[in-house]
């Protein structure tokens, strides 16, 4: 017994069982139906073993809509509990583990992977690609991200979750304060996904910089991808700082090294310096795609060309380079003087610069445009408002002098949800609202959506700015409860409203979703929006190679080009395509990496040696692997582009 | 001849390897802290750029200024890094 009682949840509740009795049943399900409906086959064949950069990009935006729940879940549970003063709803244990998983899974299980949806998408489509430069790596990115957020959410049924904040720092998620598994939960999960987003960084910049369609040139390039490279970049740079840095906290409390302790010569101050020279570019790793998506759309639906081009590549380039000189921002209030404290301060003001230019270059954009108003539109302007103002109290923020006054208190929760609901969560619902009919082949349901972009509005700014008044009041984030004296009560009950409101407007997406699959007229074109770049001017459902012959690019609107002032686009004889073969190595290695994540969060030394070994044995095999890849034959492109274009 | 004898490679080589047994020769030789460092470092830098330039062919393609210019913009970043944790945990604390 004593072996099993390390699987035991350590402060089990009612809801905590009835989440096992439900995920049991839905394993089930899944089984029973895919058995039932015969689809094991086709779920491996199409899915499991794809290296195709759409279908990857399919499930990345599958998972983090999934994930997306999960964490709203977590969001609402702690509105609930702050709802009114005294609140027993939760125990101060179980809203830890609450808020720890809320963070972690939004930015890393939600945020990241609906990003990376859109660049495994987009980014190939856009630049006149067949795929990305190492699909198979790709496939593999995936897994791993995909088995990193399987262990982290196993960890409430299995262990305990993490309860030392998504920030974990040391010494609470040291073994002394921390003794459960739940932050090696953090520690594996983070570690495996972490690894899969660094070789996106890879794949994608070797992609954008080796794969574009000759006629491309990089001033060429839409600015989604512009934004792509950029982030990947600063992906490349600062996810090897992740990765040391969870490999020392690992170690600090798997294997007794004195990192991060504050004895024997460690120092826990240096994992909150590690964690945030990582963290916030992480930021802009996740603002940086909604910038570039808010271009593409409020560019398509102003009917204008973007305003600035040049300056909006100008100002990503110095964001990404400023993003890592603020990193200290995070922990003003740690004990450096005011000399490193006015160097931080004054690097993160001038962030402030060039994502200035990037707003008045969208306003200029819009300026004498002539607007629809459709929903990925709606979610563009609302996000121009609301945005500024989530930025200009990071300006506040930036103030290390003032920032003891509003460190670790509701104001900067409300600031930085300020700016990630708008900035990212908004850019992704406009995104997929945007390129749904590129995806899916239907439109999503206009009016519904609409519904769903003002709920999700009025609810998110009932819910966040009360945040801002209770915490110059002085209400403390990571606190479950507080006193009636405090007089906190009336403004976290308009939170808890607006919580509930932006929790409708979700249910409304999944209803709409639902309508539009039932309801949706499925005889739409391929350019739907009427929009400008090259992703639309290949056909709908988009063919696994693209485009059948490599487009002729004269500027970043190359679509609208073809459209409206006759350039052509495609011209020249088919030749066969060369496509990479699918593989279920990834996949088997993402798995693999899940047993070697949970051996080592519990200690299991056998099993962790074993799928050591076994990771090992399945990069061995890969480099020794020879395989070509496989071709299209003219007749087959001839056959797919006849049958997509129609009667012709 | 210098099909059968890449030069370039072979004087890599044999650098790399002296650029080892210094570093490993801090070890043996009971260095003050501050100089041992200062080799570890040097000897770093310069064996991974070694690596990068000889062995990856770093430079031999024409896109070498986007190779160049991550490994230049890596550094820097590496550089602030450092400089600015020593800042707050030592110069300014």
């Amino acid at each position: 017994m004593d072996f099993l009682d390390r699987f035991a949840v350590p402060n089990p509740s009612i809801a905590i069982y009835a989440s096992m009795v439900a995920i049991g049943l839905t394993v089930v399900a899944i089984f029973a139906g895919l058995t039932y409906f015969k689809k094991w086959g086709y779920l491996w064949r199409e899915w499991l073993t794809t290296v195709d950069h759409k279908r990857i990009g399919i499930m990345y935006l599958i998972s983090a809509l999934i994930m997306l729940f999960r964490g709203g879940v977590d969001a609402i549970m702690m509105r609930a509990q702050l709802a009114v003063p005294d609140n027993k709803l939760m125990d101060a244990q179980h809203y830890n583990e609450v808020f720890s998983t809320h963070g972690v899974i939004m930015l890393l299980f939600m945020a990241m992977p609906f990003i990376f949806a859109f660049m495994n998408y987009l980014v190939p489509l856009q630049i006149g690609a067949r795929d990305v430069a190492f699909p198979r790596l790709n496939a593999l990115s995936f897994w791993l991200f995909f088995f990193g957020a399987m262990l982290l959410n196993i960890s409430f049924v299995v262990g305990g979750s993490p309860d030392a904040g998504w920030t974990s720092y040391f010494p609470l998620a040291g073994n002394e304060l921390s003794p459960s598994v739940g932050t090696n939960y953090y520690m594996f999960a983070i570690q495996i996904s972490g690894l899969g987003s660094l070789m996106t960084g890879i794949n994608m910049i070797t992609t954008i910089i080796k794969m574009r369609a000759p006629s491309m040139t990089l001033m060429k390039m839409p600015m989604f991808t512009w934004s792509s490279l950029v982030t990947n970049l600063i992906i490349v740079t600062v996810f090897p700082v992740l990765t040391v840095a969870l490999a020392m906290g690992s170690m600090d409390r798997l294997f007794g090294t004195h990192f991060f302790t504050t004895t024997n010569g460690g120092m826990d101050m240096l994992w909150a310096n590690l964690f945030w020279v990582w963290g916030h570019p992480e930021v802009y790793i996740l603002i940086l795609p909604a910038f570039g998506l808010y271009s593409e759309i409020i560019s398509t639906f102003a009917g204008r060309n973007l305003y600035g081009y040049k300056s909006m590549v100008a100002s990503m380039v110095i964001i990404s380079a400023l993003s890592c000189l603020v990193w200290a921002h995070h922990f003003f209030t740690m004990g450096q003087g005011p000399t490193a404290n006015s160097f931080f301060s004054i690097t993160t003001m001038a962030i402030s610069v060039p994502t200035g230019v990037k707003m008045f270059n969208w306003l200029f954009t819009l300026w004498k445009g002539k607007i629809r108003f459709t929903v990925p539109m709606l979610y563009s302007i609302g996000f121009i408002p609301l945005f500024v103002i989530g930025g200009m109290t990071g300006v506040m923020l930036a103030m290390s002098a003032a920032d003891y006054q509003y460190h670790n208190t509701m104001f900067l929760v409300a600031h930085f949800h300020n700016v990630i609901i708008p900035g990212v969560v908004f850019a992704m619902l406009a995104g997929l609202t945007y390129y749904w009919p590129k995806m899916f082949g239907f439109m999503l349901n206009e009016r519904i959506g609409k519904w769903a972009f003002w709920l999700l509005s009025i609810g998110f700014c009932l819910a966040f700015f009360p945040m801002y008044i209770t915490g110059l009041d002085g209400q403390a984030r990571r606190m479950y409860t507080y006193s009636e004296a405090t007089g906190y009560g009336a403004l976290n009950m308009v939170s808890f409203v607006g919580a509930g409101i932006m929790a409708i407007s979700f249910a409304i997406i999944v209803y709409n979703v639902y309508y539009s699959v039932r309801y949706s007229p499925r005889n739409i074109s391929a350019d739907p929006w009427d929009a400008r770049s090259l992703e639309w001017a290949t056909h709908t459902p988009v063919p696994e190679y693209n485009f059948a012959i490599t487009p002729n690019v004269a500027s970043s609107q190359a679509f609208w080009d073809t459209k409206k002032k006759g350039h052509e686009l495609f011209s020249g004889e088919l030749e066969k395509i060369h496509m990479p073969n699918n593989s279920g190595v990834p996949f088997i290695m993402g798995a693999i990496f899940f047993v070697w994540g949970f051996s080592f969060i519990f200690s299991l030394w056998i099993p962790a040696i074993i799928s050591t070994i076994a990771i090992l044995v399945c990069l061995v095999l890969r480099s020794f692997e020879v395989d070509h890849g496989r071709y299209i034959s003219v007749k087959e492109i001839e056959e797919t582009e006849i049958k997509l274009r129609g009667v012709n | 001849m210098s099909e059968l004898f890449p030069r370039k490679q072979i004087m890599g080589f044999v650098f790399s390897l002296s650029l080892t047994a210094v570093a490993l020769a801090v070890y043996f030789l009971h260095l003050s802290f501050a100089i041992g460092m200062f080799v570890l470092v040097v000897t770093a830098f310069a064996q991974a750029l070694l690596q990068l330039v000889v062995f990856m062919h770093a430079g031999e393609t024409k896109d070498k200024w986007i190779i160049y210019g991550k490994v230049y913009f890596m550094i820097t970043v590496a550089l602030v890094t450092i400089l600015g944790t020593l800042l707050i945990f030592l110069w300014d604390m």
